[in-house]
């Protein structure tokens, strides 16, 4: 007894601060992957039947009402790709490197219960489907959560109303940047570290700011419930509710924002010679210093 | 006869428990999950003490660390430690009316849920307070059927 007690106060060292015992997670997680997958199994079938079971004329309203949504967003996307270009001809005028497009893939929730006072779950992409470790995760509202652990076949993610995690965001409306800090709900997430009189109102909405580089930025993550400022008090109580549908989803989106090496470099190509024409003109003189290093290296 | 008796299904029970600690349950109730391995693990300790010693308890203490996602070694102390506690007093226990016997199961689980208190609180932001407490009192309301499940049914299937 005692010697195990030391092996396990050990094991715990190691896992919590070293992150040595990866391999034997890795492998004790395959042994456990049968379990998990039995004790979602009620579940899955449940929504299998009721997906089955459900009535003709409901799945013709749920058909009409899909494709309608489908033309609205069709319509949307086609002016989505005009001011993406013309996004990235100002972000050429700018000379810095467009946004990537961000790849992404639907993963299913996995119902199973982990720590009732942790906002965690499982989800059934692991290693094999690249996903790695602080991915961020979305749903059809927005910023979900992120990614914390990977095995093999699975992952653990993180929500963003996790007491222990934070969310780097910013106010859609001014840009006023802050940080989301996770309430232990599901419904709320705090903003901590706004001072009094800093501009934010009721009805704000928080995109993440990409600031720390585990989310992309321009995301939806919350909107403002409740501005509370005490006279006295240095920081504001401010309360958001997440856009995303925080434990209520069955599917997430993981989404690869890591900056590809191939893409990065053929986007150079276009900025060099859109910085040029700027160069010349006379009220761009003030960042000139670049200007014409960038011109000798060409 | 200790040799005789079969072990699949104590390792069915088990492996029920070890389902049953992650089984989806609605929000309100989740906080009362009882302790469901320890439990299982109790009993059989307290029945075949050579044979479901603290060796089996810390092997299953890793397995649900990892299936929960907490640190690795957690359970298995928590675990390794209940067991222990139970090896030391099973001729006591055995003997003991039904109430008594729940009465030091659930002082029994109140170390182990201390603990991972503990561990937890070491480790990561708390959150819950006094609610991390409930599964003493669900373990206590469980122990006695739990107890007649696995006495009626799973003891005649281990014999021949």
């Amino acid at each position: 007894m005692f010697l195990l007690g030391i092996a396990s106060i050990l094991l715990m060292f190691l896992d919590h601060r070293e992150n040595h015992l990866e391999s034997v997670r890795h492998a004790l997680s395959v042994v456990v992957y049968p379990i998990r997958l039995a004790v979602d199994a009620p579940s899955r079938a449940l929504s299998w039947g009721t997906e089955s079971l459900s009535s003709r004329g409901r799945l013709l309203e749920e058909s009409r009402r899909l494709r309608q949504e489908r033309l609205q967003f069709l319509a949307r996307l086609q002016r989505m790709e005009a001011l993406q270009a013309e996004n990235g001809r100002l972000r050429a005028l700018l000379d810095s490197a467009p946004r990537l497009a961000d790849r992404v893939l639907v993963a299913n929730i996995l119902s199973v219960d982990l720590d009732p006072f942790q906002h965690r779950f499982v989800i059934d992409k692991g290693g094999s489907d690249d996903v790695y470790v602080g991915q961020a995760m979305l749903d059809a509202g927005g910023i979900v959560g992120q990614v914390t652990r990977v095995e093999p076949f699975t992952s653990e993610a993180i929500l963003i109303s996790d007491p222990g995690h934070a969310t780097p965001v910013e106010v859609n409306r001014n840009g006023l940047r802050s940080i989301a800090v996770g309430a232990g709900d599901s419904s709320r997430v705090n903003l901590p570290f706004l001072p009094n009189n800093a501009d934010i109102e009721v009805g704000d909405l928080l995109v993440s700011s990409g600031l720390g580089g585990a989310f992309p930025s321009g995301y939806p993550v919350a909107r403002v419930v409740e501005v509370e400022r005490i006279p006295g008090e240095p920081f504001a109580n401010v309360t958001a509710q997440p856009t995303g549908a925080l434990n209520r989803e069955r599917e997430v989106l993981l989404v690869w924002n890591q900056p590809a090496v191939g893409p990065s470099d053929t986007a150079a190509g276009p900025t060099q010679p859109g910085a040029e024409p700027p160069a010349a003109e006379p009220p761009a003189e003030e960042p000139q210093p670049a200007g014409p290093a960038d011109g000798g290296d060409q | 006869m200790r040799g005789r008796t079969k072990i699949w299904p104590v390792l069915l029970a088990l492996l029920v428990a070890l389902s049953l600690e992650v089984a989806p349950l609605p929000a309100a109730v989740d906080i009362l999950r009882p302790p469901w391995m320890a439990l299982t693990l109790i009993f059989w300790s307290m029945r075949q003490p050579g044979r479901f010693g603290v060796g089996v308890a810390w092997i299953m203490g890793l397995v649900l660390d990892v299936l929960t996602g907490s640190m690795l070694g957690q359970h298995a102390l928590m675990l390794a430690l209940s067991t222990y506690l139970t090896i030391t007093f099973y001729q006591r226990l055995r003997i003991f009316p039904i109430w008594q016997q729940t009465l030091a199961v659930t002082g029994i689980i109140s170390l182990y849920t201390l603990i991972g208190f503990l561990i937890d609180g070491m480790t990561s932001d708390l959150d819950g307070g006094a609610l991390r407490l409930m599964p003493i009192i669900s373990a206590l309301i469980v122990w006695p059927p739990l107890y007649w499940l696995s006495d009626r049914l799973i003891t005649p299937l281990m014999r021949d």
